[in-house]
């Protein structure tokens, strides 16, 4: 059966999604699968409570308690030579189960292995800096604080990387609004002119696909314009870019004067 | 011999051009149009072009300048973002009257495809605009014909003019 994909009013609307798409899942494999990466979840394991590991996509993925990730990626950095952290932010889960998934992605240059340490924690709940381990944490935790909220305990310049400081509420939670909340809806007006502009100004325009009856009028159709109000007409319209008479002595081209070449004499 | 012959006949008999001070003003202040060297986004890789040699802004009397106590144009190139329009709106206030300022590509003109919480929605929120140019990007023979549109609407206004009430100031 062809999956159902409503088509009604697609037309009124920007964009729409299909109710009953379900993601593929990438499947899993067990870890024993594969030498390298089964040595490190040993090492692992050994020391810390590994809740969950399979390989997907050739990458390990490991679960672990949110509490032991500064000590699990010395470990990883030290003893397995797990030397970048690649990549580093969270997925928003409050919906579902009140917690944040934070993922640390992590690479090996000289095994050339890629691996993934997951966690969960929940809302409120402030978490330990990795700074000290991997530099590249820094602007990594940032932007997750300035994303999600989620405060990072022990990081030496906690502020928001890429939303300016005063901005309020936190953009990649999936209870942010696309178009922004109130207070982001009037950002620009209320720092540079202040409240009382509101008026003045205006809502903004977010309809992308709003249809103005009056535009027919205001804009004619290109390369055959007619005064405003005017009835359309097939007549082709001269463009001209110098005003007749218009500028003293700058001389205006003539085109109906001038001669085009074929080719360059 | 003069290379330049006069026709006494035609030219009031006098080899002279006969003008409005405003006329003359605008005229000079069309043809030397500076734009502040000030890009966003993707557009001003275009408006670089255009200020290039192929397109030669310099022809119009166009140059950049990277002050904007220098230029009267502000040519808005690229996705305005809600973080940088205060410091759009400061340059915009630093440069001397008279000035005009054109909005390049459809982010500046309405937010263009960057319909979220972080993008100005059409940068005439925060500055009045003279010129809208449409495009994503704008290729640079459109940014020509802007400026050139430009110096047509300079050239009909009075040089006199009281600062027409702006919106915004």
């Amino acid at each position: 059966m062809r999956p159902y994909s409503d088509k009604q009013n697609v037309q009124k609307k920007p964009y729409y999604s299909d109710r009953y798409f379900v993601a593929p899942q990438i499947p899993k494999e067990a870890v024993e699968g594969d030498a390298v990466f089964a040595q490190d979840l040993a090492v692992l394991q050994s020391k810390f409570e590994i809740k969950e590991a399979y390989i997907q996509r050739g990458q390990l993925v490991v679960y672990i308690d949110a509490r032991d990730n500064v000590a699990l990626l010395q470990t990883l950095k030290d003893e397995c030579a797990y030397n970048i952290l690649s990549e580093h932010s969270a997925i928003d889960w409050l919906a579902k189960s009140n917690e944040f998934e934070l993922f640390y992605q992590l690479l090996s240059t000289s095994k050339r292995k890629r691996l993934r340490v997951k966690c969960f924690i929940h809302e409120k709940e402030v978490l330990q800096s990795v700074y000290g381990v991997y530099k590249s944490a820094d602007w990594a935790e940032r932007e997750m604080y300035d994303m999600f909220g989620i405060v990072i305990s022990g990081h030496p310049y906690m502020k928001r990387l890429l939303m300016p400081d005063d901005w309020f509420g936190y953009p990649l939670l999936k209870t942010y609004p696309l178009h922004g909340d109130e207070a982001a809806r009037w950002y620009e007006i209320d720092k540079i002119f202040g409240k009382e502009y509101r008026d003045i100004i205006g809502p903004e325009e977010r309809d992308s696909a709003r249809v103005d009856e009056n535009d027919t009028y205001r804009f004619a159709r290109l390369g055959h314009e007619v005064p405003f109000g005017a009835e359309p007409s097939r007549e082709k319209t001269f463009h001209d870019y110098q005003e007749e008479g218009g500028v003293t002595i700058v001389k205006s081209l003539k085109k109906s004067e001038s001669k085009i070449v074929k080719e360059r004499p | 011999m003069a290379q330049h012959k006069i026709n006494y006949l035609q030219e009031a008999g006098l080899p002279v051009a006969l003008t409005t001070v405003d006329k003359l003003v605008q005229w000079g202040r069309s043809n030397s149009l500076w734009p502040l060297t000030y890009g966003l986004a993707c557009c001003a890789i275009e408006m670089m072009a255009t200020g290039a040699s192929r397109y030669d802004f310099d022809r119009f009397g166009t140059i950049f300048r990277a002050s904007p106590r220098q230029s009267d144009v502000l040519i808005i190139a690229g996705t305005l973002t809600k973080k940088h329009a205060p410091f759009m709106r400061r340059l915009y206030d630093q440069m001397p009257d008279p000035k005009w300022v054109i909005s390049m590509g459809s982010c500046a003109n309405t937010g263009g495809m960057f319909n979220t919480y972080a993008t100005v929605q059409g940068a005439d929120r925060i500055v009045p605009v003279d010129i809208y140019l449409p495009g994503c990007a704008p290729r640079p023979e459109t940014l020509q014909y802007a400026l050139m549109l430009l110096q047509k609407k300079i050239r009909s206004e009075k040089a006199s003019r009281k600062l027409a009430p702006k919106r915004l100031v």
